[in-house]
């Protein structure tokens, strides 16, 4: 690692204010960043740590709208989410992995394989930043980038509980991020499917998939389909047709599963 | 450099930190706890882990300044006062589950988190909760029977398969 | 029997206490005063010229003490190969320099270019960025079969082309097999490739170098299971420094799986720079670094042909491999595709004739050398394949086919040049059948099918020369050493024993079991018995711990030994007893006259031997220590049946090992307990191996798999428990403990019998799949279905 200085700042305006500095970043569990640093591929000045504010903690749910405090850890979110979301966070790295990544950590990052971004597609989320409010499906911008600007911190997640929800994630074998992960979520309006891990572009709804689901919810309706292999992922651990077929089996999945 | 200070395993202790410096660092260099391992750099090996708060982490994936203030537990501490081995510990080695060393620290704290959420776990719980925590000696087989066993369940069976 | 425990307990690991209590001493827990950290500047590209290598701003920096460059090393050796493999022409191998650090040119993506010794770890990486390196990329090769085309870009310039050897064995028999193939009723052929990998041990290689310029010696502390080895290759080709001037010391040392048999630059230059600065200089490897900087592991790709007469019979196999050897000659490399592999190719069957062609080629990869079981592996991955897609292109049982064909009279000399002593294949297969409850497996096959999973059983067999190795016979093939094992058995006065052995143990367990052995010779406790290793200056010359030999070659020369030991001891007794030594017998720590009620106990005649104020000096001079050197008459051979139970998930391609069930004959057993976890650690390496790990490159020498995130470990859910068994029992019968080894069955026996169940649960399925390289990652069994 490069050096830099520490800060840790107990209100989101400590933290925003200490984030003003030139290169400058914050640090949410680290369990990204922290690797990052270690293989150099960063150098921030400070690194702002955002653990010891409480007002970014807490998972809560209220008329129907879950409330995931920016520095909920992914344990905290398993515990206390609502159930599809509990399960895919419980599902994410390793226990302690999990004791100390946080979703707004998570999302700022927008890892094209992570988990929260099917989630926060599906789940017609508002990501709730020191500024502003940002909602879900403008939030994700491509691999890596989201609508965040620099500085900008992600102090909680909104969430509509949807009437029902499930997550099927596709292990890549070595990380355990996902190879693809889909999130299908049932709403009295719509069907909403987010999908990560698949597509170059980063996380995307699958707008076919949601077409066919509001006009039949059933494992069914989704036979035989699956996205454009054209512009998904091919790696070590895949080709991008095996990727897009592995969306439509787990779409299937998810939604046999509600 | 700054002083940090911790309790590690009960004890009062501090030492001077860079903003880089890691905890699995601080712990080693500065504290000379050199039970707690790092066996590779991106997360996935465990072999650091440790507890802080209570709460199982990667020592390698947490910086020191971090854990400043923290009640950390190490594996250095997991014996009794008497140094009799922990439960644990001691079904680790009633059923062989080390061979080499160098990943036992980060299971036996990964195993100690799992033992108290969950008194009882099923096989298949045990092998999830040790999804952090790489083995290249044993094949996980008899770590998995001795965490079993240490939770008080009849493991008599297993090795019959 | 020991109260607590000789041969054949399952007594506990007196070692563990120290490793659960975080009191173990690895290499990386020691720290010299004064001692200053390098970080090595390595190459980024796979291939290249190196124009300049600027240091000054490095220099410079914060903290930093020296930079060195391949320039400072011109005066030394460079790493010495311990093979010379002859070709099948008769000329020995090409063999090209290995600089500690590069000369002129890069061959590797992790070759080191320069070195930065600063004050902390993280000042010596700074300054590494700050080093100015200009290098001319190169085309590098990466394929084999591409590397040996005319006009390939040679990764050596000064050897003739990028093949190392063309080897045939037996050269003599190649037309034999051309007519027994050409006369056969059916062959069977098979192209696969046995997947490169990286060892990983848990604990990363670090070495510290110390120099006292007092006395003019160094030190060199070091992540090794043959510290002995590593004095003679880096004191006598390396750096110039006589044995008695250099000692080395592998503490408790965190899993090596073949990776850390092999002398390393890294190891070179902490103890040539702790000279060059006067401070000593120690380097931790990152996991990173480890896999561009350890040695991989297999990396073959082979054609194999099996010939059968109208009956079924075996008549002939021939094998065409292509080998990597990475950019140098890593210690064993050349033995590996050679020596153990092309002696295995009989397997456990009586085929008349064999031919075997290896082409070991250069490459722009990181060295290739021995990994847990290191060409036997390989040998039995082929034939284990060929004979189950033979059996299903005839259309019989797989184990009926091999039962037919299993050798059954022994001593067996096979036709690739080595003698089994003993064995018992059917037997072997009988407790196989038994214990996998093999005839329940339809009923099990429905139940998976009935849940949408396509079920397959796969079995196989393997046999491994263990316990390496006759000296003489290595010799020439050549070994450029010997390979037989020393120990010395000191007596203290008061009756406890220190075994000094120059076998290494990194998890194996010596601590516990070797005691088992000298307790039950004499039966006193085994708490009675010390063992030391790890550490030149205080024990005899060692060969060190690979190749399943510990306890058939170490532990043999610890009997030896100890016998002397026993023998002196009796004289002593014999004296104190006033018998003649013929009589005396030594039983349950009691030395006794025959027919009479005369006895003395073993602390008795130990104190005697040092407080010789009764003692018969006229004849035996005081004091009981004893050194002994085996040299093993033959190879053992550990042979089993494994057979393995796979759920295929026909949508995702996702493959679960259901039941995995191992009989194994390692002739005697001295801890069962241990040799079972031996066995579950192989079989976890081989389902790896089988199913996730991959250590791949792209076309340009980029290692594509540089981490965890990337290359696949097995982890504790990707495993069931497994089933192991070792009551079929021939004893080695040239041993004195009739031991064979069991540390690398595991390894060899497993992945033939995953991808067998693989294509047993697609063909099931009605996917005419005959074969999928490994790993069989989902991705590939999902295209092999849908091809």
């Amino acid at each position: 690692m490069y050096a830099f200085d520490f800060e840790k700042p107990s209100t989101v305006a400590e933290a925003v204010a200490a984030l003003g500095d030139e290169d400058a970043q914050a640090l949410g569990g680290g369990q990204t960043l922290i690797p990052t640093l270690k293989q150099r591929l960063a150098s921030p000045s400070k690194l702002v740590s955002l653990a010891g504010i409480a007002e970014m903690k807490g998972v809560t749910i209220a008329d129907g709208v879950l409330t995931i405090g920016g520095g909920a850890t992914h344990a905290e979110v398993a515990a206390d989410a609502c159930a599809p979301l509990a399960a895919l966070a419980g599902n994410i790295g390793d226990p302690a992995v999990r004791n100390r990544g946080t979703i707004g950590g998570s999302l700022a990052n927008n890892d094209p394989s992570a988990d929260y971004p099917a989630a926060m597609l599906a789940l017609k989320s508002t990501i709730v930043t020191n500024a502003r409010e940002i909602a879900g499906d403008d939030y994700f911008q491509g691999l890596f980038e989201t609508a965040l600007e620099e500085g900008e911190i992600i102090t909680s997640v909104r969430c509509e509980i949807p009437d029902g929800a499930n997550y099927q994630k596709f292990e890549q074998p070595a990380s355990r991020f996902a190879l693809v992960g889909v999130f299908v979520a049932r709403y009295a309006d719509g069907v909403r499917v987010g999908v990560t891990g698949a597509s170059e572009e980063g996380a995307f709804r699958w707008s076919e998939a949601e077409a066919a689901l509001n006009a039949n919810f059933s494992a069914d309706a989704l036979d035989g389909m699956a996205p454009s292999a054209d512009g998904m992922i091919s790696d070590l651990h895949g080709s991008g047709a095996y990727r897009a077929h592995l969306v439509g089996v787990m779409a299937r999945r998810a939604v046999a599963a509600i | 450099m700054a002083t940090i200070s911790m309790t590690v395993n009960g004890t009062p202790m501090s030492g001077e930190a860079e903003g880089r410096t890691l905890l699995s660092s601080f712990l080693r260099e500065t504290l000379e706890l050199t039970g707690t391992h790092v066996g590779c750099d991106t997360g996935q090996c465990g072999a650091c882990t440790v507890h802080v708060n209570g709460k199982s982490v990667k020592s390698c994936n947490m910086l020191a300044m971090e854990a400043d203030g923290a009640e950390v537990s190490t594996i250095e501490g997991q014996a009794g006062d008497d140094g009799n081995l922990s439960a644990l510990q001691a079904a680790f080695q009633e059923h062989h589950g080390l061979q080499c060393g160098f990943c036992t620290p980060g299971m036996i704290m990964a195993a100690a988190s799992l033992l108290e959420a969950n008194p009882k776990p099923s096989e298949a719980d045990v092998r999830k909760h040790l999804s952090g925590n790489l083995c290249r000696c044993t094949g996980y087989h008899n770590i998995v029977k001795a965490i079993m066993a240490a939770s008080g369940q009849d493991v008599g069976a297993i090795a019959a398969e | 029997m020991p109260a607590d425990g000789g041969i054949g307990a399952s007594t506990k690991r007196r070692e563990d206490v120290r490793f659960l209590t975080g009191t173990g001493n690895y290499t990386d827990d020691i720290n010299v005063r004064g001692q200053a950290y390098v970080a090595f500047l390595r190459s980024d590209v796979a291939h290249g010229k190196i124009n300049s290598v600027d240091t000054s701003a490095a220099a410079a920096m914060p903290g930093v003490v020296r930079v060195f460059t391949g320039a400072d090393f011109e005066g030394v050796g460079g790493l010495p190969c311990g093979w010379c493999v002859t070709d099948k022409h008769g000329e020995p191998m090409q063999e090209p320099a290995h600089p500690v650090l590069a000369q002129g040119k890069v061959r590797h993506v992790g070759d080191a270019i320069a070195a930065v010794v600063a004050e902390s770890p993280e000042q010596a990486r700074d300054a590494c960025e700050a080093i100015d390196v200009d290098i001319d990329e190169l085309p590098a090769v990466v394929d084999m079969k591409a590397a040996l085309v005319d006009g390939a870009t040679k990764v050596h310039d000064d050897l003739t082309s990028n093949l190392c050897y063309d080897w045939g064995f037996v050269e003599e028999n190649k037309g034999a097999v051309e007519e027994a193939i050409a006369n056969a009723a059916h062959v069977t052929t098979l192209e696969l490739r046995n997947n490169r990998l990286v060892a990983n041990p848990m604990e990363p290689r670090v070495a510290i170098g110390d120099y006292n310029k007092a006395g003019d010696d160094s030190t060199l502390y070091t992540t090794s299971q043959n510290p002995h080895v590593i004095r003679l290759l880096m004191g006598a080709f390396v750096l110039g420094i006589p044995e008695h001037k250099l000692r080395v010391i592998a503490p408790d040392v965190g899993g090596g799986f073949g990776s850390k048999i092999f002398h390393y630059a890294e190891e070179a230059f902490c103890t040539f720079a702790a000279k060059a600065i006067n401070r000593p200089v120690k380097w931790t490897s990152s996991r990173s670094e480890a896999f561009m900087s350890d040695a991989h592991g297999r990396d073959h790709v082979t054609k194999i042909e099996l010939a059968l007469d109208a009956d079924n019979n075996f008549t002939a196999i021939r094998t065409e491999t292509y080998a990597n050897m990475g950019a140098y000659l890593s210690t064993f490399a050349p033995s590996v595709p050679t020596w153990l592999h092309g002696t295995l190719m009989a397997g456990n069957y009586k085929t008349p004739v064999i031919y075997v062609n290896v082409k070991a080629v250069f490459t722009n990869t990181v060295p290739v050398d021995a990994y847990r079981g290191a060409g036997r592996p390989e040998a039995t991955f082929q034939l284990e394949r060929v004979i189950d897609k033979a059996a299903r292109e005839l259309g019989v049982d797989p184990i009926a086919l091999r039962r037919q064909n299993f050798v059954t009279q022994f001593p067996y000399a096979t036709p690739v040049a080595v003698e089994y002593d003993t064995g018992d294949y059917n037997g072997t297969m009988d407790v196989l059948e038994k214990m996998a409850d093999l005839s329940g497996f339809e009923a099990r096959r429905k139940e998976s099918e009935a849940r949408g999973k396509l079920r397959g059983l796969g079995l196989n067999c393997y046999i491994e020369a263990c316990g390496i190795a006759p000296s003489q016979l290595v010799g020439q093939l050549g070994a450029r050493a010997g390979l037989y094992e020393s120990a010395t058995v000191r007596v203290n006065a008061t009756g406890g024993i220190v075994v000094m052995t120059g076998s290494h143990s990194h998890g194996q367990g010596h601590e516990t079991t070797f005691p088992q052995v000298i307790a039950d010779m004499i039966g006193i406790d085994a708490s009675m018995v010390e063992i030391e290793h790890g550490d030149t200056q205080n024990t005899p010359m060692g060969m060190g711990t690979y190749g399943s030999r510990s306890i058939a070659v170490g532990g043999s020369a610890m009997v030896r030994a100890a016998e002397k030991v026993i023998n002196k001891a009796r004289k002593i007794a014999a004296h104190l007893m006033e018998a003649s030594d013929a009589d005396v017998e030594l039983k349950d720590g009691q030395f006794t006259v025959a027919g009479t009620d005369k006895s003395v106990a073993w602390g008795d005649v130990t104190l005697a031997a040092y407080v010789p104020h009764n003692y018969p000096l006229e004849d035996i001079e005081p004091g009981l220590e004893e050194t002994a050197f085996y040299d093993p008459s033959n190879f053992t051979y550990p042979a089993g049946a494994y057979a393995c139970e796979v759920e295929v998930d026909p949508e995702t391609g996702k493959v679960e090992i259901q039941r995995f069930n191992a009989a194994d004959d390692f002739g005697n057993i001295i801890n069962p307990m241990i040799v079972d976890g031996q066995v579950h650690g192989g079989i976890g390496q081989g389902i790896g191996q089988a199913l996730l790990e991959n250590c791949a490159y792209d076309e340009d020498g980029q290692l594509l798999s540089a981490s965890f995130m990337d290359y696949a470990m097995p982890r504790a859910d990707d495993v069931p428990f497994y089933g192991v068994d070792h009551s079929s029992q021939t004893p080695c019968t040239h041993n004195p403990l009739g031991v064979k080894g069991c540390g690398e069955a595991g390894a060899i026996g497993s992945p033939p019998a995953v991808v067998n169940a693989v294509i047993d649960a697609l063909q099931s399925g009605g996917h005419n799949v005959t074969h999928i390289d490994m790993p069989m990652s989902p991705s590939r069994v999902w295209a092999a279905m849908n091809g």
